[in-house]
């Protein structure tokens, strides 16, 4: 029974010896990272209208935000002037970042990311507060979203984004229209008969509330 | 003129090998155990496949502090690499490659090697009782507890080969050496080996290096080339024992072409003999201490006395 053992170690080992070994060759080879990898956080900066969600939301306060508001002259002759804010700052402290992806959840408009690049280590731990300037870059990195199951349903982004006409056509268009966006369309062009479906502009976000 | 020279020769030959075969082996444990765990050992010193991994060490192993322990032996702290590496770098030069083909040709070579052989292991002896350290005592005296238990069947089955060749002289008894001598010394040969993989404290017989129970046993205070020291004396002593083996029991330079090619089936056959070291050390866990000398003493030792016996017996009918 022993010496069965014994020989089955060696043919084990050996056994193991005839075939490829397991090892990924990390800096040569680089990793095959499955979709929606978590690497680091990417940020549109175009896309952010400082409202402040992803810093509040964030679980350990990593995220920092600076801005200051500007004027925009009336858009028509006596109107009253607008005010935008314009982002002076946005860095995430990586050093305090749990990798949580609350802050890109939250954001109503898409200018957080996730990229798959893991690569940005530092010797001090004070260097991985990264900036806007880096941030931006790593946006570059981001994939384009990986496509839905077979057998999955629409995804919210394309039914919301859908026109007002093609939610009324029939009653599962209807059905999927979810957003407010899309409700308050199609309650408005219910109101207004239905004849000329391309006139009717699409409704604001804010609008219905 | 021509006698120094050849001389000369000879020495230069001997220690060319000794510094080249135990890297040689090293370098081949390296690859050769990664692979069969899974993994593909060293990949960049050197370029190709991580060949210059051993250069590497060494040169790490020179950069390192020379740390004595305060409590140290001295004299016999610094001579302890000394004694363990030196004696295989002499028993190396009475291994035969070829016809001819020796460091020192003397007529009781097979005593000269087995006796320098048993002085190697005397510097992990010196190395543990110097360190003035616990462990390093421990380990010392279990090498010591391996040697005493291990020689004796290492001993008993190389005088059955002697016997059956006649002669004591190593190149003697691979002229005398037949194939059917595979068969009639083979238990001999299994003994010979496991002994001296036990004497040369290789896994699974390292109990006096276990590193998970006393650190690295009689090493465990030693650094830098001191240390270097002691491993170039593991695989100087793989290397021996490979090559004492495969003239013993395998036939030496015997093969076929063996006019041109003898030296190179020593050679080939002490290489196939390090691989196996390699695998057992890979395939097998380490025994515990009373599994130790119970092998030795209720298995080895009884089985070299009945291949003692047995070459009695057909020697002499």
């Amino acid at each position: 029974m022993a010496r069965l053992g014994l020989a089955q170690g060696l043919a084990t080992t050996f056994r193991r010896l005839t075939r490829r070994a397991v090892t990924a060759q990390y800096p040569d080879v680089k990793p095959a990272l499955p979709a929606r990898s978590r690497g680091v956080i990417a940020l549109t900066e175009e896309n952010c209208t400082v409202c402040m969600l992803c810093a509040r939301e964030c679980p350990d306060w990593c995220i920092y935000i600076d801005s200051h508001k500007e004027e925009l002259p009336p858009a028509t002759e006596g109107g009253r002037p607008r005010s935008r804010n314009v982002l002076d700052r946005f860095a995430i402290d990586f050093s305090l970042c749990m990798y949580c992806s609350i802050c890109i959840d939250v954001c109503p408009f898409d200018a957080l990311h996730w990229s798959p690049e893991f690569e940005y280590a530092e010797l001090d731990i004070r260097d991985l507060v990264h900036e806007r300037d880096r941030l931006r870059e790593w946006m570059w990195t981001v994939p384009p979203p990986a496509p839905v199951d077979s057998g999955a349903g629409p995804p919210p982004e394309l039914t919301s984004a859908r026109p007002a006409d093609a939610e009324a056509a029939g009653p599962t268009g209807a059905r999927a229209a979810r957003t407010r966006t899309a409700r308050a369309g199609a309650a408005r062009r219910a109101q207004a008969d239905s004849t000329q479906p391309d006139a009717v502009p699409p409704a604001e976000p804010g609008a219905a509330g | 003129m021509t006698e120094i020279l050849e001389v000369l020769l000879r020495v230069v030959g001997v220690l060319a090998a000794f510094l080249l075969l135990p890297l040689l082996v090293g370098q081949t444990e390296h690859k050769v155990m990664a692979h069969m765990q899974g993994r593909v050992g060293p990949m960049y010193a050197g370029g190709f496949h991580g060949f210059a991994q051993l250069v590497a060490d060494g040169v790490k192993f020179a950069q390192k502090e020379d740390v004595l322990p305060a409590r140290a032996d001295r004299a016999v702290f610094r001579l302890a690499p000394a004694v363990a590496l030196v004696p295989y770098l002499v028993a190396l030069a009475f291994v035969p490659l070829a016809p001819g083909l020796v460091g020192v040709d003397v007529d009781a070579g097979l005593l000269v090697v087995l006796a320098v052989m048993g002085v190697g292991v005397l510097g992990a002896l010196m190395g543990g009782w110097a360190s003035g350290n616990k462990y390093a005592l421990l380990g010392g005296l279990r090498t010591a507890a391996q040697l005493m238990a291990y020689e004796l069947p290492f001993v008993l089955t190389a005088a059955s080969v002697a016997m059956a060749a006649g002669t004591l002289s190593l190149p003697g008894i691979v002229e005398a050496w037949q194939p059917w001598w595979l068969l009639w010394q083979g238990l001999g040969a299994g003994v010979f080996f496991v002994a001296g993989l036990a004497e040369l404290q290789r896994p699974p017989f390292d109990m006096p290096v276990a590193d998970s129970e006393i650190i690295f046993g009689a090493f465990t205070e030693y650094t830098g080339l001191r240390f270097a020291f002691f491993l170039l004396a593991e695989y100087a002593g793989i290397v021996l024992l490979c090559a004492l083996t495969a003239v013993l029991f395998l036939g030496g330079w015997h093969g076929p072409v063996e006019d041109a090619l003898g030296w190179l089936w020593t050679l080939l056959k002490t290489l196939a003999l390090a691989v196996l070291v390699i695998w057992l050390r890979v395939a097998y866990p380490r025994l515990r201490e009373d599994q130790l000398q119970r092998l030795a003493w209720q298995w080895l030792v009884p089985l070299a006395l009945v291949q003692l016996g047995l070459t009695g017996v057909v020697a002499l009918a």
